[in-house]
């Protein structure tokens, strides 16, 4: 079921109009900040189906921007983000795609700076709930309602139990998860939902596994 | 968990509670969380709810655009006048669905009910009645458990989203949901909750998406004033003792089915309907100033 809980229906508090537009867009730019884990230089994005079609009478411009500088849904700083990304530096643009996607309300999101760049892609499937569909070039399917983990590893066999090990040890229970590969025997991404947020010092034992190349976590 | 209307009521039966009772127990089993902390939640939820409608019937909302706002004082005023054909609930419900949703176009503050284009219905039926019936603060976070319960049913096993399902999967959903929940504040049962949702959504099956320049006003606001009208008169019937002959579960699959067939130009992207009339298309260029893309496309 992609509805889980009561106030995924009565919810969320949010700055209007849109819960699909806007606060959607917000929770799908928040998830990309998250995942990028620091301020980006430049945020590239490409609206989809009725994002592309209607993104300006809805403040879904203004809402992605506003998740991108990790405001909620919320927050009324969004009605300014895209004076205050300015402010802070970020270089913004966005482009109207005519690509037909598998969701109407999809959007594509860059992030980037010196240091490395993340592409996602999000879905807002109605009420301000989103799915995460895409991850730099991997598929995979994250909700963003748990905290989780996302481990980048050779995909190999005992990857998934050299993780699940450490996570055992540390009495976290996994919630959700999923293995996904670009190609057999190259990269792969594993996501883990779980229940509790978890330590940096457990994020790093996770990335000594010679299996692993890259955790990272975000928030609830 | 109940995965259906049926099972939701043939539980809430069973067990001789309320669909409310049922909701909030399913919530503590798949949070862990504690029924106090899930009641604090909804109470913070049941506020913004009545701030938005406060600020609707009583501040002069104007949206950014300038196409909705103040029509909800317009209503509160004429209500008061005792010059209303429908009577007093009805207008109060409706002025405060509206008020909701003139905020929610104002970049206002709203909880989304279960969307923010469809947030004026739930609420305003809600703060109608409380003048009406005299529900506690208790009673009050029932109704939106209620609400959600129903919600939850069509979200899973239909869609809330107006690109994806026309506006029937917004207003017309949360029009069953306030419907039932009407019917449980009023005294009703379980299962004729389920018939006034059916009785409702019925009456908006095929209802398009097709916001005049993309903006969540024209006709997003005065769909929620009939919503709101719409779920009393369901509930009204309901408790009367009729029954909806196709069952709710079967209707909610209309409801999907419908939204499949629906073209895309009538699922939120302004590109027909009333969206797509002469005036619709001159109020989107004025707003933005140049026709939208979809709207040249479509010449």
């Amino acid at each position: 079921m992609k509805y889980k809980s009561v106030f995924d229906i009565i919810g969320p508090v949010m700055i209007g109009p849109s819960s699909s537009h806007t606060a959607g867009a917000a929770r799908i730019g928040r998830v990309a900040r998250h995942l990028f884990g620091r301020k980006p230089k430049y945020a590239n994005i490409s609206f989809y189906g009725s994002f592309a079609k209607t993104y300006r009478g809805h403040g879904t411009d203004v809402a992605i921007v506003g998740g991108i500088l990790d405001f909620d849904t919320f927050d009324t700083r969004i009605v300014n983000a895209l004076t205050i990304a300015k402010e802070e530096g970020i270089a913004i643009k966005m482009t109207e795609e005519d690509a037909v996607t598998d969701h109407p309300n999809t959007a594509k999101i860059v992030l980037g700076d010196d240091q490395g760049q993340l592409e996602l892609v999000g879905i807002s499937i109605g009420g301000g709930k989103i799915e995460i569909t895409e991850l730099n070039g991997f598929e995979l399917k994250l909700s963003g309602n748990h905290p989780a983990l996302l481990v980048v590893h050779n995909d190999r066999y005992g990857a998934i139990a050299g993780v699940a090990n450490i996570l055992a040890k540390y009495q976290i229970n996994i919630g959700h998860m999923e293995v996904s590969r670009k190609e057999k025997g190259e990269e792969a991404l594993m996501v883990i939902e779980v229940d509790q947020n978890i330590d940096q010092s457990i994020l790093d034992e996770l990335e000594g596994l010679p299996i692993v190349q890259q955790v990272v976590k975000i928030h609830e | 968990m109940f995965r259906n209307v049926a099972e939701l009521v043939k539980l809430a039966e069973s067990k001789g509670c309320k669909i409310s009772d049922i909701m909030i127990e399913q919530e503590m089993e798949v949070t862990g969380r504690s029924r106090e902390e899930i009641l604090a939640q909804m109470d913070k939820n049941l506020k913004v709810m009545e701030d938005a409608v406060e600020r609707g019937i009583t501040e002069d909302v104007k949206s950014h655009s300038g196409l909705t706002g103040g029509d909800a004082k317009l209503l509160q005023a004429y209500m008061k006048s005792g010059k209303s054909l429908s009577g007093e609930l009805m207008m109060d419900a409706v002025s405060k669905a509206m008020a909701t949703n003139e905020v929610n176009a104002a970049m206002g503050t709203i909880c989304a009910t279960p969307t923010a284009g469809s947030a004026g219905v739930v609420p305003g039926v809600l703060f109608a009645l409380r003048e009406k019936l005299n529900p506690t603060r208790e009673q009050m976070l029932a109704f939106l458990f209620t609400s959600g319960a129903f919600g939850f049913v069509v979200a899973n096993n239909a869609s809330i989203s107006g690109a994806a399902g026309g506006c029937q999967a917004e207003v017309g959903s949360a029009t069953g949901m306030a419907a039932a929940a009407v019917v449980e504040l009023a005294g009703g049962t379980p299962s004729q909750c389920a018939e006034a949702m059916a009785i409702a959504l019925k009456n908006m099956l095929g209802l398009v998406c097709d916001p005049v320049a993309g903006l969540v006003e024209v006709p997003c606001v005065k769909r929620n004033a009939m919503g709101a009208s719409n779920a009393i008169v369901a509930a009204d019937m309901a408790l009367a003792g009729i029954k909806s002959r196709i069952p709710c579960d079967e209707v909610i699959d209309a409801m999907f089915k419908i939204g499949q067939n629906m073209p895309s130009a009538l699922r939120e992207t302004a590109e027909g309907g009333l969206a797509a009339t002469p005036t619709g298309r001159k109020l989107a260029e004025k707003i933005f100033g140049m026709p939208l893309k979809a709207q040249e496309e479509n010449r």
